[in-house]
């Protein structure tokens, strides 16, 4: 028996909302959103957790500029705190190594670090997914029963098309799914309607923001963005 | 110290296995240990003490942990090969002691240096059988 399997609804216990951040393609800006999504509601005071599950392209560190800090061990591992947020993330271990696993690697690798990382009390935990819609969303699924999925979109027909799958996927199964996000919105588009004619609600929009990219890793442009501001937006629904 | 959290994950998976059943009492507790994580038996094993301390049904049970050595196979060229740490920093051994596939950034096939390999036996704690009477 595989005793991991057992403990992680108990170090997920005292969570009141996981949310796991996710769209199918890449590129479509679920760990910017994941990122600063985290950094909005701890900014409003909420305790919130961010745990990186891209562990092959992770981001969030790298869009909150969070170095050199690393989990403590206490009967487990205690994620370090940065700008109030429970940062877990890959890069811990591996550092600026690429880590080349396959499917089951990433399903243990996700196990591993449910089983001893200590959260303790949060209000939110928002989980920033890798792309694809095999593997890691199934992962989701099977191991942590309450998460609800944030889907990110952008007004490209090709991320819509994809998004669509996630989101007819997740509804077959009966996960919950908070709503939709869209993305670098830059006119008119479809998403607000598609999504809900499938019963989606729409959340908000982001406009593309062309300072963004500029503002990755320094903590105090990123809060004055116009990326941050459609994010706080966005949190009032929540 | 994050042999306490596996600990725990032992003793609930036990206890899990034995609810609802009319037994009287957990008799053994039988572990096994994969070298790839590099557990700290001694710690380990005395958490493992402390926990069941909690729950009468475990309280009296013997912990057996039987280590399993770690063995690797290349999906590129089908060489096997066995853990060792002669290679490995301090920090990535502690790495891979915290999540073993971090194997796959700090190791690579002896033979033909490829990352893509399996973990074929040895890869961290599994609780392999309850005895109860
Ligand atoms: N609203 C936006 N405006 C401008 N750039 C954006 C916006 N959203 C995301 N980006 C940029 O797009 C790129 C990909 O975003 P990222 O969050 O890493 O996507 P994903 O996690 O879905 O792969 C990043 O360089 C990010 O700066
Ligand atoms: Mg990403
Ligand atoms: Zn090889």
């Amino acid at each position: 028996m595989d005793p991991r399997l057992n403990i992680i609804d108990e170090r997920l216990k005292d969570i009141k909302r996981i949310i796991a951040v996710s769209g199918g393609k890449g590129g479509i800006g679920k760990s910017s959103v994941a990122s600063c999504l985290a950094l909005a509601l701890s900014k409003r005071g909420y305790k919130v957790g961010l745990l990186d599950m891209d562990f092959c392209g992770p981001s969030d560190h790298v869009i909150l500029g969070i170095k050199e800090v690393y989990p403590e061990e206490e009967k487990g591992v205690i994620p370090p705190e940065i700008y109030g947020i429970k940062f877990m993330s890959i890069i811990y271990y591996a550092g600026d190594n690429p880590s080349p696993l396959r499917g089951n690697d990433i399903s243990n690798a996700l196990i591993e670090i449910l089983s001893v990382t200590l959260w303790g009390d949060l209000d939110f935990l928002i989980i920033d997914m890798p792309p694809g819609i095999g593997d890691a969303i199934l992962d989701v699924i099977r191991l942590i029963k309450k998460t609800e999925f944030l889907v990110v979109t952008t007004p490209s027909k090709v991320a819509l098309e994809t998004v669509k799958k996630v989101v007819k996927m997740l509804k077959e199964l009966n996960i919950h799914i908070m709503g939709v996000i869209e993305n670098m919105k830059t006119g008119e588009s479809e998403t607000k309607k598609e999504m809900e004619k499938m019963g989606i609600p729409f959340l908000g929009e982001i406009y593309y923001d062309k300072d963004f990219e500029n503002s990755l890793g320094n903590i105090e442009k990123l809060q004055k963005t116009e990326f941050m501001r459609d994010i706080k937006n966005i949190i009032n629904n929540f | 110290m994050h042999e306490w959290a596996l600990a725990e994950a032992v003793v609930s998976t036990a206890l899990d296995a034995v609810k609802g059943k009319k037994f009287k009492e957990v008799t053994e507790l039988r572990i096994r240990m994969g070298e790839l994580q590099q557990i700290e038996i001694e710690i380990f094993e005395f958490a493992l003490k402390e926990l069941i301390q909690n729950h009468e049904i475990l309280k009296n049970a013997e912990i057996k942990i039987e280590k399993e050595e770690a063995v690797f196979r290349c999906n590129v060229c089908g060489n096997e090969w066995k853990f060792t740490k002669d290679k490995l920093t301090d920090e990535e051994s502690e790495s891979i002691h915290f999540i073993p596939e971090i194997v796959h950034t700090y190791m690579r096939c002896p033979k033909c240096n490829s990352p893509d390999f399996e973990v074929i036996k040895g890869r961290g704690v599994s609780l392999e059988s309850i005895e109860v009477r």
